[in-house]
């Protein structure tokens, strides 16, 4: 009953805290070409909801990191450059404040979802894993004229999430609690070098530290010293981010898929809009741009199975239980362990996503009823 | 009484002409947390290695099959409305389905406790 998987793979990547997931008994399975722990002793169902409890800490220093200095010197250059990636406003990102952004190709597709920090004199960005040799292609390729492009290869990236990392982060670093939501800012941490950034892809209050590797066993072994804290694997992440209704690279969205489609229009800022101060000038923007006029063809929704049955990735999705043709598919699915029970999000003809209702997804040769509505299933704590 | 196992983890306890049929402990320790069970309809006519149940984890679907032919007598409810029995009690409380056993030849294919311990060491 169990799926073997005897392919052959290529040799994985470790990140610096390899060694303390293998001693701390993390399951460790590829990813994003990464030997990464997908769960601990503790199981995905009581990681996921420690960190909704108190606090988990996850290594996503598989992430991309990446500086963007303005050769110039003027951090508006960088800033300006950057925009011609992305359809956020950059130029206006306060200093020390951290914005979510998509790099969009001309079709006005996503190439890689992002946050973008403002460090006073260089911008610091933090890609998906899987998408990091691509985007520094595009960066250097785009941005070569006006900046100076650093991948941080020797820096790990820790996430402490939960209602309780506030308290913890404190311990080793004063400051931490004076950061709100989305700041995003140099700090030492336990005297270590670290950019520490109030923000994270649970739902939950929490940080990102991006800490020297040198150093990053000593910081990740102080913080899972601490009673609140237990180490959190990729599959809790997984379903912590699908409970917040948060997109995940390469499933809910991609190439394919615009951010007005992915119901991520939210992160475009009026300046770049038809009728803002800079309109446009990102790859894709007429398409971009067109659909927040006028709409998208179709929505991102967050999808509620009516029954226990967890709808996954690939399920078909139709307006009615003996529909013949199937009108869109669910993206991320799974069993929700704050929500309880199974949810998922999808893509819906526009029309039908603001009807709302039921639609039928097939799993198993049945048609199982899904309700329509917000993509977010958990109510986030962020501490604005 | 004896109990016998597939190579897949499912295990088989048969009394009589009546065959009981769950997973094994070391396949829900390799699930993880079971979050949804799908049984067979009663009176479905089950044959040899067809998938007759599905088994939700967090993480992911298995199918649970059928190790001998037979008709689907009687199914357990209680994994419907308490999926993580099959965490805490995989080889006993949570039970899977019960068959009528159609030809019992086909048990002797099967391993039995030793052979299983070998199987999954």
């Amino acid at each position: 009953m169990l799926a073997r998987d005897d392919q052959p793979t290529p040799p994985l990547k470790r990140t610096p805290l390899h060694a303390l997931h293998v001693a701390r008994g993390g399951k460790m399975v590829p990813f994003a070409g990464y030997d990464m722990p997908v769960q601990f002793a503790t199981g995905v169902l009581k990681e996921h909801l420690h960190t909704r409890a108190a606090a988990g800490l996850f290594d996503v220093s598989h992430m991309g990191q990446i500086v963007l200095r303005p050769k110039s010197g003027t951090l508006a250059d960088a800033a300006g450059a950057l925009e011609r990636l992305v359809p956020q406003d950059i130029l206006a990102l306060a200093p020390h404040r951290q914005r979510y952004a998509q790099f969009t190709n001309d079709q006005g597709g996503i190439l890689d979802d992002l946050m973008v920090s403002n460090f006073a004199d260089h911008l610091f960005l933090v890609v998906n894993a899987a998408c990091k040799a691509e985007d520094e292609a595009h960066l250097r390729a785009a941005l070569s004229d006006t900046c100076e492009i650093e991948v941080l290869a020797d820096r790990a990236l820790l996430a402490l999430q939960g209602p309780q990392a506030e308290a913890v982060l404190s311990r080793f670093c004063a400051e931490a609690a004076s950061l709100r939501f989305m700041d995003s800012k140099p700090l030492p941490v336990m005297g270590l070098d670290c950019f520490v950034s109030r923000s994270g892809y649970t739902g939950e209050d929490g940080f990102e530290i991006s800490v020297p590797a040198s150093a990053a066993e000593q910081l990740a072994t102080a913080l899972l010293d601490q009673a609140e804290v237990l180490p959190i694997g990729l599959g809790a992440r997984d379903s912590l981010r699908l409970e917040a209704g948060l997109c995940l690279y390469g499933h809910d969205i991609d190439t394919s898929t615009t951010p007005v489609e992915a119901s991520l229009a939210w992160s475009i800022q009026k300046s770049r809009r038809h009728g803002g101060a800079r309109p446009g000038g990102f790859a894709g923007a007429e398409v971009i741009l067109d659909q927040l006029d006028h709409g998208a063809p179709r929505s991102r929704v967050g999808l509620k199975p009516e029954g226990r049955a967890p709808v996954r990735e690939g399920a078909q999705l139709y307006a009615e239980a003996d529909a013949a043709d199937p009108i869109g598919q669910v993206s991320s699915g799974g069993f929700g362990p704050s929500v309880g029970g199974p949810v998922a999000m999808g893509y819906l003809p526009a029309a039908i996503a603001a009807r709302g209702g039921v639609v039928f997804a097939e799993v198993r040769g049945q048609r199982l009823p899904m309700k329509i509505g917000s993509p977010t299933f958990v109510s986030p704590s962020y501490q604005r | 009484m004896t109990t016998l196992f597939t190579p897949d983890h499912e295990w088989i306890r048969v009394e009589g002409d009546i065959a009981t049929i769950g997973v094994t402990d070391y396949a829900q320790s390799q699930l993880g947390d079971v979050v949804f069970v799908e049984l067979p309809k009663i009176g479905r006519q089950l044959k040899k290695a067809e998938a007759a149940a599905v088994v939700e984890s967090v993480k992911a679907a298995s199918d649970v099959y059928a190790p001998i032919t037979g008709e689907v007598l009687e199914v357990n409810e209680t994994l419907q409305t308490d999926p993580a029995q099959v965490n805490t009690d995989a080889g006993g409380a949570a039970w899977f389905f019960k068959l009528k056993i159609a030809d019992k030849a086909e048990l002797e294919g099967l391993m039995d406790e030793a052979a299983y311990a070998a199987h999954t060491a």
